[in-house]
């Protein structure tokens, strides 16, 4: 009995479906720069990359067991209070995950301040519960979950990284570029650390990935007309 | 008194729930390409956020907080834990009611801002709110003050960032930065504007 689920699972998790539900969303579908979703409490948590990597992980395993969760009473849940059933699953299961923060890591969980709290209201997470877990059988959702926790986390601890790097000219704490301060070489940007980098640095990787995949592009809505060149000069 | 006013000053300015809270993002982005719609949303925030903040204010302080049951006889019970859930729920709740209360009795406005409401119970900012609320243990009249001036911020960058965007259609962007690259660059430079305000003592 237990070798056939242990099948029934292996196969579940190896198929094409899942390798394209982890896959995805890191970069052809990613939640963050194409999906606009889940930027809103992100951002503020990346000054630093041990806050973003836990961040990231708190957010992926919401992501990954609300939509589980979701999708194993899909076919129970009346769709007039579906939002509800899905708002309080994700409220409980982030509620685990800050009190756990609060047990085991007690100044990550300070430094995270209310951002841990507004991973229920983060667009990933009801995104995924919504578009994907309501009509897809649990272990996909969890994949589906775990591939857009990734791709949200990719794009976090990019940011974090250049923001921490270039800001204090550390990683994960260590140094790594000598401060002046110290008699190093480098001297560190203050701006990094403070919120607007967040926005110039997304907006720079959002413009290198549309470089690099033209397909993602938005269409202007207004076109500059093309002055005809050559025509000046010549009276 | 003049706590309260540089409380107010502080939310709108200083610790602006968009631009230096990054809270309310993605309504933020995805609502901003015409001043009016701007505008109109901005104004549901405000409204949700003055009802929500001191409404949970208030539940968290007669039922939640630590000792908040000893009228029933519960010393020492704690059910601080639970805010979270309380908070969303009753933003829920609240919009909900809102939304029908608006169809009632002012149809015009529900028209203005019907579309608006769903969104709102999702929107960073509002649960945000409550939670810094929360956090910084404001006491009710704080909390009035409070929720008002957030929502009153956020409403004023996102009309801001809608203006800005308006004039940007006309500029020559390259190809890949169109769209969301150059808003998120707009909204680092609008959050360069809003941190002069951080000087300013209170």
């Amino acid at each position: 009995m237990s070798a056939v689920i242990g099948d029934d699972l292996k196969s579940a998790i190896l198929n094409d479906e899942t390798k394209k539900v982890l896959t995805e969303p890191l970069v052809n579908n990613n939640p963050i720069t194409l999906q606009v979703l889940g930027i809103c409490s992100a951002l503020a948590v990346t000054s630093k990359m041990s806050t973003s990597l836990i961040m990231a992980l708190a957010l992926t395993l919401v992501t990954a067991f609300s939509s589980a969760a979701i999708s194993a009473i899909r076919n129970h849940t009346p769709s007039s209070i579906r939002i509800i059933v899905q708002m309080t699953i994700i409220a409980s299961l982030v509620i685990v995950v800050d009190q756990i923060l609060k047990a085991v890591a007690y100044d990550v969980s300070k430094q995270l301040s209310v951002f841990v709290g507004l991973i229920i209201t983060n667009c990933i997470v009801m995104g995924r519960a919504e578009g994907y877990a309501m009509k897809n059988p649990p272990i996909e959702s969890f994949m589906d979950g775990i591939g857009n926790g990734a791709g949200y986390s990719l794009i976090l601890v990019t940011v974090a990284f250049f923001r921490e790097i270039l800001g204090s000219g550390k990683l994960l704490g260590f140094e790594v570029l000598k401060l002046t301060k110290d008699g190093g070489w480098y001297d560190p940007n203050g701006l990094m650390l403070l919120p607007p980098s967040a926005f110039f640095i997304i907006g720079l990787i959002i413009w290198a990935v549309r470089q690099w995949k033209p397909e993602q592009r938005e269409k202007n809505d207004f076109k500059i007309m093309e002055i005809a060149h050559g025509e000046e000069g010549h009276h | 008194m003049e706590g309260l006013v540089s409380l107010f000053i502080k939310s709108v300015f200083i610790e602006n729930l968009a631009l230096s809270f990054f809270l309310g993002m993605c309504t933020f982005i995805a609502v901003s390409k015409k001043i009016s719609t701007a505008m109109g949303l901005g104004i549901a925030v405000m409204v949700v956020q003055a009802i929500t903040v001191p409404a949970n204010n208030f539940v968290y302080h007669s039922l939640l907080k630590e000792n908040a049951l000893s009228w029933m006889g519960l010393q020492g019970v704690d059910l601080s834990f639970l805010a979270l859930l309380s908070c969303i729920g009753m933003i829920g709740a609240l919009v909900q009611i809102l939304e029908m209360v608006l169809d009632k009795f002012f149809p015009a406005l529900y028209f203005a801002l019907g579309i608006f409401l769903p969104l709102i119970t999702v929107n960073c900012a509002i649960l945000g709110g409550s939670l810094f609320m929360i956090e910084r243990d404001y006491n009710f009249t704080e909390s009035v003050v409070y929720g008002v001036g957030s929502g009153f911020g956020w409403a004023l960058a996102i009309t801001v960032m809608a203006g800005v965007r308006e004039k940007l259609k006309y500029s020559d962007i390259p190809e890949a930065l169109q769209g969301l690259g150059i808003t998120f660059i707009t909204a680092g430079l609008m959050a360069l504007g809003f941190m002069a305000f951080s000087g300013i003592q209170l």
